[in-house]
């Protein structure tokens, strides 16, 4: 393997040592699916390397295994082969507990539509992710300030019920950076959103992925929104190119 | 525990309709609890009110008709005096009979007794609150129930068919049934004429006047009585007063019925709770997804809903039990068997609730199988 700066891998940008110290970096993943006569190679010899602050979007057509990397990324599967370094740290091999642990302290999932908890309002959505991070407002954590910031402090009072689609997903991406994450994790965000509205959301994810030095990748069918991403990788069958 | 407060408040329609399943089922708890009480007080608070040990019965016989069938000989009390675990023992005699009570206002008015034939001083004779002790060959020391019902100390009962006068001159203050029936006693002799049935001024059949049921045995302070061994010396069955219950009338049969019917209670509340939260668990499934892959643990997740499973179980429990004793005390003063006692009202809560959180944890263990990777891609 070598460690110039000019990557001899899709994916790879930059150096060895570079890699090491932040971001994500997954290395010769492979993950298979199902068993027996059904078993579907999700991603095969998989390469990526998001630095801190960068905001990756990925592309392919439908089956071709862009949430299996998010899974493997976001630590909720074990790949078969390869690795998965997060800040450095290796957290492919975790136990399911220390995988849960990686999770609530590091990584956060932006889902389809938001997915945000119907109990609860705007503002506890991101008091909770805090709650399950076992972090608190105040020490360098403010869900109000973050609510504003996504423009939602205006609805900090509503339950997921009371929001539109969009308003659902900035309230969802404001929870997955309440507890700085090192990773942002998005799949399909705009999925049930018209162009204006998907246009703004993304928007947002960049400005966020800046703002906050994350390291993001974003999973989208949506070919309208792939100018504000820093670049953009086409997922076939399992495998990753430029 | 931030979620689980928040859910109970935001889904309270839900969890406030099986919180009421759960407060009415308290509340017949309750009732069922103070009629067992009732009938058990009923049955037998005249045998359990007696300073006895043990009871020894004519040898053979079987319990569930101890006290109808028994006879035994006074004289085997000495026998049993004789051992060295027995405190005292003295001859008792217990029989029902009906009978009507004239009043001092000279209306008639049916009664039926138990007739419990003591020795006027021996330790079977009762404690008075009011009026004579034990000793007029005629009086009866009756059950205070008998005066609830209108009678006063001084009046007359009348045997049926016999027509045995006898005269109320003391009470016991505290309620003496034995299978529903008050209880009376009477001297030992006068007992013995009635049971063999002989009339005012008749002679007894020879033999009568040495009859009893059983022999009442107490034990010594600090020791247990050898029944078998007293047995095997006197010629008698004996069993413990406690085993004796089973030999009042109805009572095996009144309490097994009651016992069953609180155990299904206890079954039915904690399947509704568990059922509940199988189906409130299934119903936020993706919802649990998405909180794991937010990285919650499984024992984040389970404490939240145990929180919920204490906090509905505690408050309708409580409301449920309130409203029970409430409607409960009103049964109290009806004729209805009912007492409600403290000890058994506190274990069937206890019951209650734990038996609910079992429910409870057995539904929970679903969240173990909630796979955080179904957050992904889920339409919701
Ligand atoms: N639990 C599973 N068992 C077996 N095969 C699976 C499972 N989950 C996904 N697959 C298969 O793995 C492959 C990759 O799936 P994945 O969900 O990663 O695709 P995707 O690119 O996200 O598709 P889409 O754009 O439709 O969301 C597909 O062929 C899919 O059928
Ligand atoms: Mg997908």
């Amino acid at each position: 393997m070598t460690t110039s700066s000019t990557s001899p891998r899709p994916g790879y940008r930059r150096d060895r040592a570079e890699q090491e110290r932040g971001g994500l970096l997954v290395e010769g993943v492979t993950l298979s699916l199902g068993d027996g006569d059904a078993t579907v190679t999700a991603l095969d010899d998989v390469h990526l390397d998001v630095a801190p602050g960068e905001f990756v979007a990925i592309v392919g057509p439908s089956g071709s295994g862009k949430s299996s990397l998010l899974a493997v990324a976001g630590a909720l599967t074990t790949p078969d082969s390869g690795r998965v370094l997060l800040d450095g740290v290796d957290i492919s091999r975790a136990s399911a507990r220390e995988k849960a642990r990686h999770r609530r302290e590091r990584i956060g999932f932006v889902f389809q539509s938001g997915n945000l908890i119907p109990a609860l309002t705007a503002l506890d959505q991101l008091r909770f992710a805090l709650d399950v991070a076992g972090r608190r407002a105040g020490d360098g954590y403010d869900p109000r300030e973050l609510l504003d910031r996504v423009g939602m402090g205006h609805r900090a009072r509503h339950r997921p019920h009371q929001l539109s689609g969009g308003e659902r997903q900035r309230v969802g991406i404001a929870r997955a950076l309440v507890t700085r994450p090192a990773v942002l994790l998005v799949d399909e965000p705009t999925a049930a959103l018209d162009r204006a509205r998907s246009d703004d959301i993304v928007t947002l994810l960049a400005a966020e992925t800046h703002e906050a030095n994350v390291a993001t990748i974003m999973v989208t069918h949506d070919h309208d929104v792939l100018h504000h991403c820093d670049r953009v990788l086409s997922m076939v069958d399992g495998r990753l190119s430029e | 525990m931030f979620l689980a407060w928040r859910e109970l408040v935001f889904a309270r329609a839900r969890f406030g309709l099986m919180s009421g399943v759960v407060a009415l089922i308290a509340i017949l708890v309750v009732l069922l609890s103070g009629l067992s009480s009732g009938l058990v007080n009923d049955g037998v608070s005249g045998l359990q009110r007696l300073p006895v040990t043990a009871f020894a019965f004519a040898e053979g016989t079987k319990t569930d008709s101890a006290f109808s069938r028994s006879t035994v000989n006074v004289s085997q009390a000495e026998a049993w005096k004789g051992r060295p675990d027995v405190g005292d023992a003295a001859p008792f005699g217990n029989m029902l009979v009906n009978a009507k009570a004239t009043t001092a206002a000279g209306t008639q008015v049916p009664i039926d007794l138990a007739l419990f034939g003591v020795e006027p001083g021996s330790f079977l004779a009762p404690a008075v609150s009011d009026g004579a002790k034990l000793g007029d060959p005629d009086g009866i020391v009756v059950s205070q129930t008998v005066l609830d019902e209108g009678l006063a100390l001084g009046d007359t009962v009348v045997i049926d068919r016999l027509g045995t006068r006898l005269k109320v001159i003391g009470t016991t203050g505290d309620q003496r049934t034995f299978g529903h029936v008050d209880v009376a006693y009477l001297p030992l002799r006068a007992w013995q004429q009635v049971h063999a049935g002989a009339g005012p001024g008749d002679e007894a059949r020879e033999g009568a006047y040495e009859e009893a049921t059983a022999i009442a045995l107490r034990a010594r302070d600090g020791s247990r009585i050898d029944l078998a061994g007293g047995d095997a010396a006197a010629g008698t069955t004996s069993m413990t007063l406690e085993d004796s219950f089973s030999a009042s009338p109805g009572y095996s049969a009144e309490t097994s019925t009651l016992t069953l019917i609180q155990v299904f209670l206890y079954a039915i509340s904690a399947l509704v709770v568990g059922t509940f939260f199988t189906v409130w668990t299934i119903q936020r499934k993706h919802e649990l997804a998405v909180i794991r892959a937010m990285g919650a643990s499984t024992g984040y997740l389970m404490r939240d809903t145990m929180i919920q499973a204490t906090v509905i179980l505690a408050g309708s429990t409580a409301v449920g039990f309130l409203a029970g004793v409430g409607g409960g005390t009103l049964l109290t003063t009806t004729a209805m068997p009912f007492a409600l006692e403290a000890g058994p009202l506190v274990l069937a809560a206890l019951l209650l609730v734990g038996l609910g959180l079992a429910g409870a944890a057995a539904a929970v263990g679903r969240i173990v199988r909630v796979d955080p990777l179904a957050a992904l891609g889920g339409q919701r």
